[in-house]
């Protein structure tokens, strides 16, 4: 996209529900342009953390920053053209038709009186050739399997036409191979329209593998930031996920893998860390193979 | 998957042709509705004691003088058909607005008490104050916005649940009417078919005095409301992705609650709460129209339909006569009960 790439960043902000705190005084900056992922445990707050970046949530200290300017004194419809959200359990309404279901994300460019025009259609359009479900337009969203259901709230997104997509778990219900599917359909979009993504994901590896950037947030707070090489270790998953693992190279990607360890099936690979924690040669692996 | 981003831009041909077909069933459905509406009119305005031919009450309406049929058509049956256009339109709307809204059919005035909150405050009025006209309209208002407004606050738990909402809801409502029993006994001249009204409406004190100040607060409540449901495609979405749309989900629900609650209590002062009405049309609409845009109009149409022909059916097709709100209550309740089974088996969401 030709426009100025929009910046992202969070100052302070201390975010919960009631009386509970939930992100403690966190500070964070979105790398522009890039795609992030963050992670962490079951409830250490990472929706949490991307519902305040949507303001969904207001923050009770700190602010959030969209282009330097705080996000809640912008006005929502504003904040919808630059700030996407696809949430992690939207409702779709019953009987509704794909194509108007992905047309919903045009509502911010709408004003009051603006009806709905061929530029509309064009976009909506777009966004269904860009995942691959332009056949099923005029299909109802309830009969579709649960992989081409999420493409259709990721094509609603793309509807919408913001710079900065925030996602909260797209690939959760999902296969292995449609996981894959939606990341790299993802990361498309970063690369030809030059989309700032920031998307929570459960599966570690996928988020080493995919994001330029990695957020690990512990208890609500920001634990590290930077190049997935860096952040994961197996010290950064002992913290975060309270699990013993080992780090090695991925063989498909060259970025960090990791490989878990319970109290069972652990064998040579699992001792060989315990001593001193010096970095071991990893098992021996088929040599990588360049993805097309 | 990959590399279609930059090819094919796609045009907007194959959204456009679906989009239009859509778009013409709609108005297929939406023709027939008010066709049927005005067929059920002219029927409910020829046919009574006396029957006069449709070219009789058109030059009734025309303003001319027919003997008998200007006081029968003109007087008696003209304003009772009018202002069961009107409350069927506003229970129609009202009611298909808080099941969206809600993200739950059973979440309708007329089942969570918001339309027994302004019965009971309007037979409290009338029985013990005396009002009457727009004084009275005033009243049922403030009381359903109040019954509302109380009824969400009690189910808020940072954020309102359309499941939880509908429970607390249906109790206030049972209050509500043990309270409109307790007003009616306090009454002694009022008989049973004015009690009917309060406790399931009817259209037996229809009259041209009343038709004048519902329609004039209907011709402003209804398109505010039609104004305000632009948010509601984004809110069924739920909060989060709403909010994500630029639509901040509790204030858009509490200016549609407001205007929603104003509609049905304004029907509700004229004719009481014509049971189910409200709760009905908006699923009717549903499975008429299936996927082809909001059900405002649509449901407040079926609202119209629904009160003019049962109003009908209990005026002229019984043994006696009932008022309309007895045999929308005979049509709802079946409905009702499926919906209960239906979510008790589903575990509590619909
Ligand atoms: N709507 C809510 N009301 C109250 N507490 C909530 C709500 N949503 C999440 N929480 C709590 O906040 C904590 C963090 O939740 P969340 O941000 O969803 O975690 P994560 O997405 O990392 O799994 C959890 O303990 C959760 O129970
Ligand atoms: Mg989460």
């Amino acid at each position: 996209m030709t426009d100025p790439v929009h910046t992202l960043a969070v100052e302070g902000i201390t975010v919960g529900y009631d009386d509970r705190v939930v992100v403690h005084d966190m500070t964070l900056e979105i790398a522009p342009g890039a795609v992030t992922a963050i992670v962490g445990a079951n409830g250490c707050g990472k929706s949490t953390l991307l519902r305040a970046m949507a303001r969904l949530l207001r923050a009770r200290t700190g602010r959030v920053l969209l282009d330097g300017t705080p996000i809640d004194a912008m006005p929502s419809r504003e904040v919808a053209t630059v700030l996407g959200l696809l949430p992690q359990a939207p409702v779709c309404p019953e009987g509704i038709a794909v194509a108007d279901l992905v047309g919903r994300g045009r509502y911010p460019h709408q004003g009051w009186f603006r009806r709905w025009t061929a530029q509309d259609d064009a976009v909506v359009e777009q966004a269904l050739v860009a995942t691959d479900i332009l056949d099923l337009a005029d299909r109802p969203v309830d009969e579709l399997s649960g992989g081409q259901r999420q493409r259709v709230w990721i094509a609603m997104a793309l509807a919408q036409q913001t710079d900065v997509l925030l996602l909260d778990e797209p690939t959760t219900f999902l296969d292995v191979a449609h996981q894959v599917d939606v990341l790299d359909l993802l990361v498309d979009l970063n690369r030809d329209r030059g989309t700032t993504i920031v998307m929570v994901l459960h599966d570690l590896n996928l988020a080493a593998r995919y994001a330029d950037q990695l957020v690990a947030l512990t208890d609500g707070r920001l634990y590290a930031q930077g190049d997935p090489s860096d952040v994961v270790t197996e010290q950064m998953v002992r913290d975060v996920f309270g699990m013993a693992a080992r780090v090695v190279p991925d063989p498909v990607s060259g970025t960090p893998l990791v490989l878990p360890m319970g109290r069972h099936r652990t064998g040579r690979g699992a001792q060989r860390t315990d001593d001193a924690g010096a970095t071991v040669p990893p098992v021996e692996l088929p040599a990588a193979q360049p993805v097309p | 998957m990959t590399a279609v981003l930059d090819a094919a831009p796609g045009t907007g041909a194959v959204v456009a042709r679906g989009r239009r077909a859509r778009a013409r069933r709609r108005r297929a459905v939406l023709l027939v509705l008010v066709l049927a509406v005005v067929v059920v009119a002219v029927v409910a305005l020829c046919v009574g004691e006396r029957t006069y031919a449709p070219t009789q009450v058109l030059r009734v309406l025309l303003g001319e003088q027919v003997p008998g049929a200007s006081f029968n058509v003109g007087v008696l049956r003209a304003p009772r058909v009018l202002t069961g256009v009107l409350v069927g339109l506003a229970f129609g709307m009202g009611g298909v607005v808080f099941q969206t809204m809600l993200r739950n059919p059973l979440a309708s005035p007329d089942i969570i008490g918001v339309s027994a909150g302004s019965s009971a405050a309007a037979v409290v009025a009338i029985t013990m104050f005396g009002l009457s006209g727009a004084a009275l309209s005033l009243v049922a208002v403030v009381a359903g916005l109040g019954v509302a407004g109380a009824i969400y606050a009690l189910s808020w738990r940072s954020g309102v649940q359309g499941a939880r909402l509908v429970l607390i809801g249906i109790a206030v409502g049972a209050m509500l009417d043990s309270v409109i029993g307790y007003a009616m006994t306090r009454a002694g001249i009022y008989d049973a078919n004015e009690a009917l009204r309060w406790l399931t409406g009817s259209l037996n004190s229809a009259f041209w005095l009343g038709v004048g100040p519902l329609a004039a607060a209907l011709a402003l409540l209804l398109p505010a409301l039609l104004l305000l449901a632009r948010r509601l495609p984004a809110l069924q979405l739920g909060d989060d992705a709403a909010a994500g749309l630029g639509v901040s989900p509790d204030r858009s629900r509490l200016a549609l609650l407001l205007v929603a609650v104003a509609a049905i209590a304004v029907a509700t002062a004229a004719t009481g709460p014509i049971a189910f009405v409200a709760f009905l049309s908006g699923p009717i609409a549903h499975r008429l129209l299936r996927g082809t845009g909001t059900l405002l109009v649509p449901a407040a149409l079926v609202g119209a339909l629904l009160v003019l022909t049962a109003d009908l059916v209990g005026q002229h097709l019984l043994v006696h006569r009932f008022p309309v709100g007895v045999v929308t209550g005979v049509l709802g309740a079946p409905y009702l009960l499926w919906l209960l089974a239906r979510t008790n088996r589903s575990g509590g969401s619909l």
